[in-house]
């Protein structure tokens, strides 16, 4: 059931630059498990839109199946949302893309609806670098069916059941860096002080902005054995370095110390500021960000922060060379040849 | 010897090797005689394969205007040894076979009872021609040229043509038109001319057009304000988008920036196509895709989402030969069942079925209205056969006062004077419900569209009773749409009928000239030629005011047939099948065979 949130305001509530008060960016009541991860995620969707003044009308959520695809019922109910088929997210978020390129495309999905049915899409979404934010909520395991092992769950994790898992996992970070993914971006769902810059971040990318959020399952995937629990990932996280997003022309409050930070200028001149990077890795080189990718799985380690980003990708609409007018709103002069031609092209059919 | 006379009726077939350039020779031949005003038929039967495999050009000529396939071949061009042998055997007695002498023809391909034409065509291109390529392409040049002797094609009409051809190429024009001499020259030197079988300038072909019905479709789609296109390319359907990519992009790029006002993604599979389609129309642009029975079958989960969330969707299925990849260069009619009731659960969707180029084009500019209309999938059932041939049709027609019908859409300014907007609520008692596109309105108008169960507010529901109210709607619009869906044509026989024949798509033409020729017989039947699915109420009345009626379809199933028996209710019994699936276009004879067959037992 869809269970909606009272209305009660209070009118003291701090407002945003577009007047609006973070409740304005909350949805439904979440039917998820209590203590899940993909709530945390929720909660810090709604604080990263809520501080980017972005209007919630103009974001169209996307997702596929899955517990994960069920959280655009709770965040930004005042936007369109799309509950898909299962895996099959990326294609109707390009078919909207196409349609409309002003509109915000936040996608979410989980591990199974994208690293198994869900791949395919996946991968050709990345080729096409669609100006979309694609969040997997990624607990390693199939919550809505009762906990089976999915395709990113570790070899050697154990199940609740007990079930030790004999595969090898599919690292959709690296995936996405090795398929030329424009911003590539890991974190955790119970580290909001990474995962609300990070999204920020990704909501400012002007392409396709992956973000996999590693996401407990408290029901059937936190138990000791598992290398997705709470725990786990606590011990094992290690980040490229702490995020920062400035927003643009904000002015820059905080100091860091004199050499340790990166600072990387978006297309809107907004920052992202990274401090204390890992000395051997460069977020804007490919090759870089990848030896960080592998160097930290080699140490069992789960390495988080921005991986890699480059904004000089074309995006989608700009390889097509649309018209800038998003497409549906153009009307039947423009789109219509008329009769007049249609005269001509009979005459050629002579 | 038998000697067959005819002027304007026969039918002749092209032998060629794919990849060897014959089929522009070949439509060269088929467009001079639709430019001596004569109704012209061109089909091509070729294989799934590029090049060195048998491929097959037959053209039928009908004073009559007959535009169906005929059975029989009164004139054969053998270019092809490898197909020797079968093309030999299916030539008329009293017909004709012309082939290249360079070599002599074997004594077991000598038939008693054919005329055989040898032209030493290698032989000529070896004396005239020094580059192997060109002595390829004119060897086909020089048989058209051959056969313009022989069946008296006018010169200058062939000779426009050609100018017409090479536009911006002109030196190519006059070594084509030295090739056709050569041609005319060795006919004039060796043989009798013209034949018995021959053609005369007449003028019955009006302001009609010829054009395949894929070209028609992607025309359609350019004027119906297509903006998205997302396809994944499959055979007899891939020329759909390609044909709109090459209109739009004369008609829809702006002259000032060259910027686009249209989107073409293939996907990278029939899924993701569908699902594109899905995404923009939600979204608020008119979008389609193009495909062939794997891609539905491909396509038949999100069909059920676009069903159930009520999302318009148009595709457009060019059917070919099934099951599982079948014969992909192989017409028929084989995806009815599959399209009318893609996808799991209790789903159904508006088809249509056009029969010419011209009603290619109309049916897709109508499916938009419809799909925006009903909120719904409509699937244009066109096939192989329609698809990739070109056919003599009434000239394309637009009415520049029309406007689209993009349904019930509330927009900002409507939302406004709203209190609260229900997606799936019922107000105009049509079982149509209004929607609203992203971004439209800062607090009013947004819900989550979903394929789960939802109740009037698109909340997710599992509740039976709002479960069972929201399908009964579906089921309230399905009948709205049997109003608006194109009705179908009736005709009625001179005397009063207790038979009648129904047919769809392209069985029109086979059809149509089998009731002539049963008439000729004394056998009198009404008919009727479906439009659309679903059926409109008149559909239910032709088959209750006649004790038999015939049920023409291209597929081994008869499932056109069995629509019509679970969808109306009618007795089995007086719903006759009459069949073609051997993957070629369906002809008179069969019919008429068929439905003779069934007198005499009945």
């Amino acid at each position: 059931m869809t269970y909606t949130r009272p209305r009660f305001r209070n009118p003291h509530l701090p407002v945003n630059k577009i007047g609006y008060t973070q409740k304005d960016y909350e949805g439904a009541l979440s039917t998820l498990c209590a203590g899940c991860g993909h709530d945390s995620i929720s909660g810090a969707i709604v604080q990263a839109c809520y501080e980017l003044s972005i209007e919630p009308h103009r974001v169209a959520k996307m997702s596929g199946i899955g517990c994960s695809s069920k959280t655009p019922a709770y965040f930004l109910s005042n936007s369109h949302g799309f509950n898909s088929v299962h895996g099959r997210m990326p294609s109707v978020a390009t078919g909207a893309y196409l349609a409309n390129r002003d509109l915000v495309y936040f996608g979410v999905s989980g591990d199974g609806d994208t690293a198994s049915i869900g791949m395919g899409q996946f991968v050709h979404a990345i080729r096409r670098n669609l100006n979309m934010v694609y969040v997997v909520m990624n607990n390693g395991c199939y919550g809505l069916t009762k906990g089976q092992d999915s395709a990113t769950a570790d070899a050697g994790s154990k199940s609740k059941s007990g079930h030790t898992n004999p595969f090898q996992a599919i690292d959709l970070a690296g995936l996405a860096l090795e398929l030329g993914a424009s911003f590539v971006a890991r974190s955790f769902s119970g580290d909001k002080t990474q995962l609300v810059p990070l999204l920020k971040a990704a909501l400012a990318h002007p392409g396709f902005a992956f973000i996999d959020v590693i996401s407990p399952c408290v029901t059937f995937n936190n138990n000791p054995g598992s290398t997705k629990s709470y725990d786990y990932v606590r011990e094992h996280i290690e980040a490229t370095a702490t995020v920062d997003f400035v927003p643009i022309k904000s002015e820059i409050t905080t100091q860091y110390e004199a050499g340790s930070t990166k600072e990387i200028a978006l297309h809107d001149d907004s920052l992202i500021r990274l401090h204390k990077i890992a000395s051997d890795w460069d977020p804007q080189d490919r090759h870089s960000a990848m030896n960080a990718l592998h160097h930290a799985r080699s140490k069992g380690e789960i390495l988080t922060g921005l991986i890699y980003i480059d904004e000089s990708l074309q995006n989608l609409h700009e390889v097509l060379n649309t018209t800038t007018e998003p497409l549906n709103t153009l009307e039947e002069k423009v789109l219509c040849p008329g009769s007049k031609a249609l005269a001509t092209l009979n005459a050629g059919l002579r | 010897m038998q000697q067959s006379s005819s002027v304007n009726d026969f039918v002749i077939r092209f032998a060629n090797v794919n990849g060897t350039g014959s089929a522009s020779a070949n439509a060269l031949f088929a467009k001079a005689i639709f430019r001596m005003g004569i109704p012209v038929t061109p089909k091509n039967i070729f294989p799934s394969n590029i090049q060195g495999l048998p491929t097959w050009y037959e053209v039928r000529v009908s004073e009559k205007g007959y535009l169906g396939r005929r059975e029989g071949i009164d004139f054969m061009v053998c270019m092809n040894p490898q197909s020797m042998p079968k093309d030999i055997a299916s030539v008329k007695p009293g017909g004709y076979f012309l082939y290249d002498s360079t070599k002599t023809l074997h004594r077991e391909f000598i038939r008693e009872d054919i005329h055989y034409i040898g032209i030493p065509l290698m032989a000529i291109c070896l004396r005239e021609y020094t580059d192997p390529r060109q002595r390829q392409l004119f060897k086909n040049i020089i048989y058209v040229g051959a056969l313009s002797a022989l069946l008296e094609i006018e010169f200058p009409v062939l000779e426009t043509l050609l100018a017409e051809m090479f536009q911006g190429k002109e030196k190519l024009i006059a070594p084509n038109v030295k090739a056709l001499q050569l041609g005319i020259q060795y006919i004039h030197e060796n043989f009798e001319y013209p034949l018995d079988i021959r053609l005369e300038r007449r003028d019955l072909v009006g302001d009609r057009i010829l054009v395949d019905g894929n070209s028609a479709c992607g025309l359609g789609a350019v004027y119906a304000g297509a903006t998205v296109a997302a396809w994944y390319p499959i055979t007899p359907s891939t020329s759909v988008v390609e044909a709109f990519m090459e209109y739009a992009e004369q008609f829809r790029t702006d002259p000032e920036t060259g910027k686009k006002n249209f989107a073409i993604v293939q996907a990278e599979d029939e899924l993701a196509a569908i699902g594109m389609v899905i995404g923009a129309n939600w979204n608020g642009a008119r979008s389609f895709t193009a495909t062939s029975g794997p891609g539905v079958s491909l396509m038949a989960e999100f069909l059920g989402l676009a069903y159930f969330a009520e999302i318009p969707t148009v595709l457009i299925d060019v059917q070919r030969a099934g099951p599982s990849t079948g014969m992909p260069t192989r017409t028929q009619q084989a995806d009815i069942i599959a399209a009318a009731y893609a996808s799991h659960g209790d789903t159904k969707h508006v088809l249509l079925f056009p029969s010419t180029p011209k009603e290619c084009f109309d049916d897709v500019v109508t499916a938009f209205d419809l799909a925006e209309r009903l909120q719904t999938p409509v699937i244009v059932m066109t096939d192989l056969d329609l698809g990739m041939n070109d056919h003599l049709t009434a000239p394309f027609e637009w009415d520049d006062s029309r406007t689209y019908d993009r349904g019930k859409v509330l927009h900002t300014a409507d939302l406004e004077n709203i209190t609260k907007f229900g997606r799936y609520l019922e107000v105009d008692g049509d079982g149509i419900t209004y929607r609203t596109y992203p971004g439209s309105h800062p607090s009013k108008g947004a819900y989550v569209t979903r394929g789960t169960s939802h109740d009037e507010y698109a909340g997710y529901t599992e509740d039976s009773g709002t479960y069972t109210r929201n399908v009964d709607r579906l089921l309230k619009k399905w009948e709205t749409a049997k109003s608006i869906v194109p009705a179908p044509e009736v005709r009625q026989a001179a005397t009063a009928n207790e038979c009648g024949i129904l047919f769809f798509g392209t069985s029109i033409y086979s059809s149509e000239e089998a009731v002539d020729l049963l008439a000729a017989q004394d056998i009198h039947l009404d008919s009727l030629r479906l439009r659309s699915f679903p059926f409109s109420e008149s559909v239910g009345q032709f088959i209750a005011d006649h004790e038999l009626i015939f049920v023409i379809e291209q597929n081994r199933d008869a499932q056109m047939r069995s629509l019509l028996i679970n969808e109306l209710g009618v007795a089995p019994q007086k719903m006759i099948p009459v069949l073609n699936y051997d993957g070629t276009p369906i002809t008179a004879d069969t019919i008429v065979k068929q439905i003779i067959k069934n007198f005499a037992t009945v």
